[in-house]
């Protein structure tokens, strides 16, 4: 190995077995469950005798999670690893951190590692701040003096100190990911892991805890990134690596890597219509495909709060004339289904009362997106007269990511609420008159 | 410098090369998690530690009004019954408790294990280290007992330490082997408090095991636990409970047989509990 690569990949592969559940037919009857449950039992006890491992289902597939990897990270090296969810990078850091093993290849790491894939594990709800301090310094690697001689550092970092002798399941949410973060920001391995765990946690403290890792790279050590947003990743790493479905497809310089990444995700970034063939209406119009774009133009897999988002829409359907009063809509439900929001050319004012055949597509912009980051399914409707000329019900998903809407770094916690928007406060004593104060003060 | 740095190979069914010098790095770790289960153990509970003692105590008395009194077996020489009884539970007590909370305790830490890379090795023996409190606090009890009689051991008693490792090693075998099985087939949840309360009435707890027809007490002492419980006799009794050693010998057999046992299966399977669990 040579002298400057600490970690070397070689053919890496990892396979997991998965079940399949057979579909089943409506009625289910007695007769039917006895001999399955009895070949179930058979089934189990025969991998029990071959000392495998029990997977429900009926049907038991291969599925290879990662496939003939080979890179080298260099010492001092901040490397990205980027790809779409199931590409195999989480995977993979399992197998860095040594915390499953691999099916194929060998691995070779040089050096002391630390990994951080999520954020405050092994917490313990019952103990005190100063208490889990030290347990997760430990599970994370750190040795007790080590802990002992940054305790102090950690402890501004998280901003808990009155709260130190509080067991943390007092804590609010966001004291509790403060204060694990701060431990895992502490830490200083020869190489660090870290997994998407900048997730969590409010802009303005992401972006302190960016810092530290940052001071830590510039500190001569190697750091493996993992993260979906492509601007931290851009700003923190110097190389990057592409998975795509457990294969690396690219990797070098991270702005290429990136580029590389956007621009193999346009194929994400478009839903396609044609096969759909649960619509109504009388198929003057077909509604082709869905792409997304941003302010820019550009084409993206997510769209951002606070961002521009363009959602364009592609016309086909037998159209030799010009089609008169044709309304467009378009109905956003949230992740629960509810519907949360309709964007139509009837409520902007634009009705477009003269649709010409060789119009192919129609885009719906919207200048400053007010969604809470989320994923969104939509509904497309078309009428040409007030006739529903096409209409599909959940054509497809987009997805909101976390941006900064108000400006001030911070967004509401998950959960808080669909929407975003603009408001101030503003303290005021005319609002309550004198009479209305004596008012209130009478019957108190 | 360059020479200490340590050098990680990872290859599928490769076992690791410095597994035991790996687990003595670890020790803070173990240090740390064992404190974490000590100090939690009895939080949000009303009577705390008293759990601790309440359990074989009461124990203690129901044994010796059925097996002493209601039975009328013999106790061995002219000890008390309850303190034959009481040497007996202790161990059984340190036994049981470790074999259910050991085979627990990967599942258990379910979230650690997915998540970090440590000896697993560690979880497993930090949970039997954490029994060992009680069992200290048991150990008052039965001083309080030999007070309270106004019974004598003798200068055996200092072999007890030597005889608490015993058990230890006893239990471990077999927890190391269920805890690892646990992972993969969660059946083992059901077996085990069905195993130990089996067990209480297999192994000479309520009894002392001289009764045993003579024919028969080589192969009763293949049940490991007899071996532990005339040993824990033996030091707290003293001559009235005289080491029946080809019996004894055949239970440390057995326990350094199951410690192999549970060992190896342990750290065959250790690298696949992430994606198992």
């Amino acid at each position: 190995m040579s002298e400057d690569i600490v970690i070397r990949v070689e053919d890496l592969g990892k396979k997991y077995l998965i079940g399949h559940q057979v579909k089943r037919e409506r009625y289910t009857a007695l007769r039917d469950v006895i001999p399955r449950y009895a070949k179930r039992i058979i089934r189990n006890a025969a991998d029990l005798a071959r000392g495998r491992a029990i997977i429900g289902g009926e049907e038991i597939e291969e599925f290879w999670a990662l496939t003939n990897l080979s890179f080298e990270v260099k010492r001092g090296e901040v490397i990205g690893i980027i790809g779409r969810n199931g590409a195999g990078k989480s995977t993979l850091l399992k197998i860095l951190s040594r915390i499953t093993e691999p099916s194929t290849g060998r691995v070779t790491i040089k050096g002391r590692v630390a990994s951080l894939l999520e954020v405050g594990t092994g917490f313990h709800p019952e103990l005190t701040g100063r208490e889990n301090i030290f347990l997760n310094g430990a599970i994370l690697g750190m040795t007790r003096a080590e802990t002992r001689r940054k305790f102090d550092d950690i402890v501004a970092f998280a901003e808990v100190e009155r709260f130190l002798d509080t067991p943390v399941k007092r804590y609010s949410s966001g004291m509790y990911v403060r204060l694990a973060f701060a431990v895992a920001a502490h830490l200083e391995p020869e190489i660090l892991i870290v997994d998407e765990v900048l997730a969590v946690g409010d802009a303005a403290f992401q972006r302190k805890c960016l810092g530290k890792m940052q001071d830590v790279a510039l500190g001569g050590r190697t750091v493996l990134f993992v993260s979906h947003q492509m601007a931290a990743i851009q700003n923190f790493c110097d190389t990057g690596v592409l998975l795509t479905n457990g294969r690396v497809t690219a990797s070098g310089a991270i702005e290429d890597v990136v580029r590389r990444y956007m621009s193999a995700s346009t194929a994400l970034s478009q839903v396609s219509l044609l096969e759909r063939g649960d619509r109504g209406g009388t198929g003057e119009i077909r509604m082709t495909e869905v792409s997304f774009k941003n302010g820019d133009g550009n084409y993206v897999q997510s769209f951002t709060s606070g961002g521009a988002a363009i959602i364009e829409i592609g016309l086909g359907g037998p159209r030799p004339r010009v089609a008169k009063n044709v309304r467009i809509a378009l109905g956003v439900d949230s992740d629960l289904g509810q519907r949360v929001l309709v964007l139509s050319t009837h409520l902007a004012e634009c009705d477009l009362t003269e649709l010409p055949p060789d119009a192919l597509t129609i885009s719906v912009q919207v200048p400053r997106l007010a969604l809470a980051p989320g994923r969104y399914g939509f509904t497309l409707y078309c009428s040409i007269n007030g006739e529903v000329a096409d209409w599909i019900k959940d054509a497809g998903t987009f997805e909101v990511e976390a941006g900064d809407f108000y400006g001030s770094g911070s967004l509401p916690m998950t959960g808080q609420g669909a929407f975003l928007m603009d408001h101030r406060f503003e303290i005021g004593s005319a609002a309550v008159t004198r009479e209305k104060l004596e008012q209130l003060n009478s019957l108190c | 410098m360059k020479a200490l740095e340590t050098i990680i190979v990872l290859e599928p069914g490769r076992a690791e090369r410095n597994y035991w010098r790996d687990l003595w790095s670890y020790r803070e770790l173990f240090a740390i998690l064992a404190w974490r289960d000590i100090s939690v153990r009895y939080k949000q509970t009303v009577i705390g530690i008293a759990w601790a003692v309440i359990r074989p105590f009461l124990t203690m008395i129901v044994f010796t009004i059925v097996f002493g009194h209601l039975a009328k077996l013999p106790s061995e020489g002219d000890v008390p019954y309850p303190i034959l009884v009481f040497a007996g539970m202790l161990p059984w007590f340190l036994f049981s408790s470790i074999l259910s909370e050991a085979s627990a305790s990967v599942v258990g830490n379910a979230n650690l294990v997915g998540k970090v890379y440590f000896p697993r090795l560690i979880i497993p023996t930090t949970a039997a280290v954490v029994t060992l409190v009680d069992f200290a606090i048991n150990l008052v009890v039965l001083l309080g007992l030999i007070l309270w009689y106004g019974f004598l051991p003798g200068w055996r008693i200092a072999l007890l330490p030597g005889f608490v490792a015993l058990a230890m090693l006893a239990s471990l075998g077999p927890a190391f082997l269920v805890a690892a099985l646990n992972v993969k087939y969660r059946d083992f949840r059901y077996i085990i408090p069905f195993c130990v309360q089996f067990g209480l009435y297999v192994s000479p707890v309520g009894f002392s095991s001289a009764i045993i027809p003579d024919n028969w007490r080589f192969w009763y002492s293949l049940n490991p636990v007899v071996g532990v419980i005339d040993g824990f006799r033996w030091c707290i009794i003293g001559e009235d409970s005289p080491l029946y050693l080809p019996g004894f010998t055949l239970s440390l057999v057995v326990v350094a047989l199951s410690l192999w046992c549970g060992i190896t299966y342990f750290r065959r399977t250790e690298r696949s509990f992430a994606d198992l669990i």
